[in-house]
């Protein structure tokens, strides 16, 4: 009888753990036959040379370039903010930082991830682009700028918190050998904490990265809904995930070519992030070993 | 002591206009019952709603369904005598003509309102006056797509600065109409502007760009009069602004249209459609302006309603 319980158990706990991996490649089979649909059409030359992005109008090109352009534009701009902040942080944090204070404001910082980012994207659009208006007088109403900043401070805690936890994680006695060498606390910090911890902080930064690729609501409300390609933060622009979205929300028909454009740009986010992933991934596992 | 008067007074105030209501409803024609069938055109069919909805205040068993098949998919619907009524944003062409001679259906074409295009442009924008249609046909057709980029490249003495252009997307109506009447032809466009169907997104871009330049439907220019400055079209005589009345007595021109609806001849032998049409005349120019378009002058409605009755009339036996 208990012998059956236990089976129960295992089999149901397997079938939850199939399920999620079958989701997963159901989703990259639909997404891999839509996007196949597409290139018959489409020479997969031109999709990744043609430097215009118009499928929805009557000159029709098929270039990912100026989409391609946006979304690494927008996410460079939030790499810059979260970057050297969420790494301030995280080096405060647990090198400076008394042991309460750090365990009340960690959760403090994380609640950054949780604000919705539909609101943040409001909150670029109408606060954020006007402040910075003040000081660029070409700056449109909208831009990469200002939804690069604010995604920026909605990665923070992925930089922060990871890069923290493996600053943490580094074995005391390096830190104390360091001392004992008659390091400072900011030699310590700097020259022996941050290296050890390096892979750690670059895993980070890999899914704070990730994360900004495939952030839609902020830029779909901030950045604009021009595709062009250019590296001018001024000015508006179109990210993978927002033409998504534009699509989504239209009356393009189903099954025509129009609306096969958003399997392969979605095809092409998922190969991005998916890429991100694995790196990062990889490079966990490699610093795993390394201290155990 | 005073806030009791004042609840009370407005108590018997609520009574009394809800017992008017339903009096003006037993008062009316016997109660109808049925079904009409209305498809066609998105940009029709606020009004062809708001009728519909105060209508049903009136007879409230008198079913109607409202589609959004576009002006043509409309058309093609009413040509095989699947509806009753038509919405359509521009008058019905040969082609659905004969399709509906195939089919013997006569119709009647009626004139409900009229839409107008706004131009608009940041409040900031110093330079711009006025457009010409050919200037605005410049900066919107295909041709310009990653060639017109500056203000100078329309009119020398404007700014050498980008030139960030808004407007519908292609989805919609709008974006039709706007390409029909600039361009030449529907739905040929450039593709590098913001385009989107939200036109909350488009009043927002053009108020936060000094640069900005775009186009959306008078309705949404009303309700953002303040935010925006709207520019005038020089219709071959002179700079016209779209006003409730250069729009009605059609001088703002091409960005100005008429709205139409379709009455099949079958239909009319059913009292509830009568009774539908009657009502949709009699208070579309109060609707019309609810839902953002304007009115046709008071003479034209009362000519659209004795067209109608004499349709009915000829159509009766």
């Amino acid at each position: 009888m208990r012998k059956i319980k236990e089976l129960v158990i295992e089999k149901s706990l397997l079938t939850s753990a199939l399920v999620t991996i079958a989701i997963t490649f159901g989703i990259i089979a639909v997404l891999a036959f839509e996007a196949f649909q597409f290139f018959t059409e489409v020479s997969i030359v031109d999709f990744f040379t043609d430097t215009q992005w118009t499928p929805l109008f009557t000159d029709k090109h098929y270039g990912i370039l100026p989409l391609l352009s946006g979304t690494f534009l927008t996410s460079f701009i939030a790499i810059s903010v979260a970057l050297p902040v969420g790494l301030s942080i995280s080096i405060y944090l647990s090198e400076y930082a008394p042991k309460s204070f750090r365990k009340t404001v960690k959760p403090l910082l994380e609640l950054l991830a949780a604000v919705p980012s539909v609101v943040y994207g409001f909150f670029a659009l109408i606060v954020v682009t006007p402040f910075l208006q003040q000081f660029i007088p070409g700056l449109a109403g909208f831009n990469s700028l200002s939804a690069g900043i604010v995604m920026g401070i909605m990665i923070i805690p992925f930089v922060s918190s990871i890069s923290e936890d493996a600053l943490y994680a580094v074995p005391k006695d390096l830190k104390e050998a360091s001392y004992g060498m008659g390091a400072t606390k900011l030699q310590t910090a700097f020259k022996v904490v941050v290296p050890a911890a390096s892979s750690g902080i670059i895993v980070s930064i890999i899914l704070a990265i990730s994360r900004a690729i495939g952030e839609t609501m902020i830029v779909a409300i901030a950045a604009g809904q021009q595709p062009r390609l250019t590296l001018d933060p001024t000015v508006p622009v179109e990210t993978i995930t927002a033409f998504i979205v534009q699509v989504s929300l239209g009356d393009v028909q189903h099954g025509s070519i129009e609306y096969r454009t958003i399997f392969a740009a979605g095809i092409t986010l998922f190969v991005l992030t998916f890429l991100l992933n694995t790196l990062s991934y990889r490079i966990r596992k490699k610093y795993q070993e390394k201290y155990e | 002591m005073k806030k009791l008067v004042f609840i009370i007074s407005l108590a018997i105030v609520a009574v009394s206009c809800g017992e008017k209501k339903e009096q003006k409803a037993t008062s009316e024609t016997a109660v109808l019952e049925g079904t009409i069938k209305i498809d066609g055109s998105s940009t029709v069919f606020p009004v062809t709603e708001a009728v519909a909805e105060e209508f049903r205040t009136a007879q409230p068993k008198v079913k109607v369904t409202i589609g959004v098949s576009g002006t043509g998919g409309g058309f093609k619907k009413f040509s095989r005598g699947e509806t009753n009524l038509s919405n359509a944003s521009r008058p019905i062409k040969d082609k659905e003509k004969a399709a509906c001679a195939e089919n013997n259906i006569n119709y009647l074409e009626l004139e409900v309102a009229y839409d107008g295009l706004a131009v608009l442009v940041n409040p900031e924008n110093d330079w711009v006056d006025n457009f010409t249609v050919e200037e605005l046909k410049k900066i919107w057709e295909p041709a310009a797509q990653g060639v017109i980029m500056k203000w100078n490249q329309i009119r020398p003495e404007w700014p050498n600065e980008e030139i960030h252009l808004f407007g519908p997307g292609v989805a919609s109506g709008t974006y039709d109409y706007f390409t029909e009447a600039v361009v030449g032809k529907s739905g040929s466009s450039r593709g590098d502007f913001t385009a989107s169907e939200d036109d909350h997104v488009l009043v927002q871009g053009i108020v936060g760009d000094k640069y900005a330049l775009g186009f959306f439907g008078l309705a949404y220019y009303s309700e953002n009069k303040d935010k925006l400055s709207l520019i005038g079209v020089h219709n071959g005589a002179e700079i016209v602004k779209p006003t409730l009345e250069t729009v009605s007595n059609g001088t703002y021109r091409p960005l100005s249209r008429p709205l139409f609806l379709y009455v099949n001849s079958t239909s009319v032998k059913s009292p509830e459609v009568i009774e539908f049409v009657n009502f949709y005349i009699d208070n579309a120019a109060e609707l019309s302006q609810d839902v953002g378009y304007i009115p046709l002058p008071s003479e034209l409605y009362t000519k659209q309603k004795e067209n109608f009755n004499a349709f009915v009339k000829a159509n009766k036996k």
